[in-house]
């Protein structure tokens, strides 16, 4: 039961990008094409969930360990640049196929701030471990589920009439505005 | 390119937020209030300074190949000087701004700054391009903070300019930092191209 209040809060309640703000620049970056959004859905989700483990063992081993928490800023940022670079030479070796698909998005992922937002989230809200994977999962498809969507908006926006000014980001951000309005509808459940 | 043009250009010709569109994170998810949104605007502009001061300084020592990571590096320690000051003198704004502080690290507008300006230029040109830059996106946090305090609780920075009773919630809540950003940005396009 705890599990499922996490992954539905997680998803709809606090999603990550309409209610939480984070990782809003691919939100409004890569989201012109359904295709390009699941590929980048992709490479979070497996970014996210590894990086949420090794950051939850190293502070539990070694930060809490040595009683260093305040590195915890510089200390996360390096070990998810080091992730970022590894998982991309590993799936270049063992996996071209996947390689050719997510590649483009991973070398964008060190600097979307969902995924140092998470990792720190976690310790924050002082999961376990299972916790901690149930929760970066969940989140990462919060996240799948708000670009697709929005992806999916912003395809049909194209062929809409809009005043000069409005044109681009503008009529983007108010239509994820609407969006979120929408995901409010959730914050009863929990 | 003389200092003033270089201090004045990250306040309109190249706003980070309302021009660039960079650091859209922060942007939206602390402006809920004027002063959450000028109080992020200026812990943002010191690591802006601070980071582009000591990169203009080292850079030409680094190797190429680990210059994002080392830079990557100085501005984390910055980012971890501002979120210990802010939690041991104004407790009550770092509460609010949560989450936020640790990550002006992956906050695009520094690591932008450091690589595309400070790594190639000298020290005065480079705080002054910080400041300008950390001071104009300063300056959009607290424009959008205001209009969404204002439209929301009819407060700007808790003095209240509409009567007791008016409150639109929506403005203060996750939605309005969408509507009220697009609608700024609209704006201003419309402004610039006349």
């Amino acid at each position: 039961m705890e599990y499922i209040l996490i992954i539905i809060s997680a998803i709809f309640v606090n999603n990550v990008v309409l209610a939480q703000f984070l990782g809003i620049c691919p939100f409004l970056g890569v989201s012109k094409k359904i295709s390009t959004a699941v590929g980048m859905t992709g490479a979070v989700t497996f970014v996210m969930i590894l990086a949420t483990i090794v950051t939850y063992l190293i502070q539990k081993f070694v930060l809490d360990a040595f009683g260093i928490g305040f590195m915890q800023t510089i200390t996360f940022i390096l070990i998810i640049a080091a992730l970022v670079q590894l998982v991309e030479i590993i799936l270049k070796k063992v996996s071209p196929p996947l390689y050719q698909a997510l590649g483009v998005f991973l070398p964008l992922i060190t600097t979307n701030c969902a995924i140092l937002g998470v990792a720190i989230m976690t310790i924050q809200k002082d999961y376990n471990l299972l916790e901690a994977v149930v929760f970066s999962g969940a989140t990462a498809i919060g996240f799948g589920l708000a670009l697709v969507l929005f992806a999916g908006i912003r395809e049909h926006l194209d062929l809409i009439d809009l005043p000069k000014g409005m044109k681009g980001t503008p009529a983007a951000l108010i239509v994820a505005g609407l969006l979120a309005m929408a995901f409010m509808g959730f914050s009863g459940i929990v | 390119m003389n200092n003033w043009q270089n201090f004045s250009k990250g306040f309109f010709k190249e706003n980070a937020v309302f021009v660039l569109l960079l650091g859209m994170c922060p942007t939206l998810g602390v402006t809920s209030s004027a002063i959450n949104g000028m109080g992020m605007g200026l812990a943002t502009t010191f690591v802006l300074i601070m980071s582009n001061l000591v990169i203009s300084l080292v850079s030409s020592q680094i190797p190429d190949k680990v210059k994002i990571p080392s830079f990557i590096v100085i501005i984390a320690s910055f980012v971890t000087m501002v979120d210990l000051v802010m939690a041991g003198f104004v407790p009550a704004l770092h509460e609010q701004l949560g989450v936020f502080i640790p990550l002006i690290v992956v906050n695009c507008i520094v690591l932008g700054r450091a690589e595309a300006f400070a790594s190639k230029n000298k020290i005065i040109p480079s705080i002054i391009d910080g400041a300008g830059m950390g001071l104009g996106f300063a300056m959009a946090l607290t424009i959008l903070g205001s209009v969404r305090e204002l439209l929301g609780s009819g407060k700007v920075f808790g003095i209240s300019i509409f009567n007791e009773n008016y409150g639109m919630l929506v403005f203060v809540l996750a939605p309005g930092a969408f509507l009220a950003l697009g609608y700024l940005i609209a704006i201003i396009n419309r402004l610039r191209k006349a």
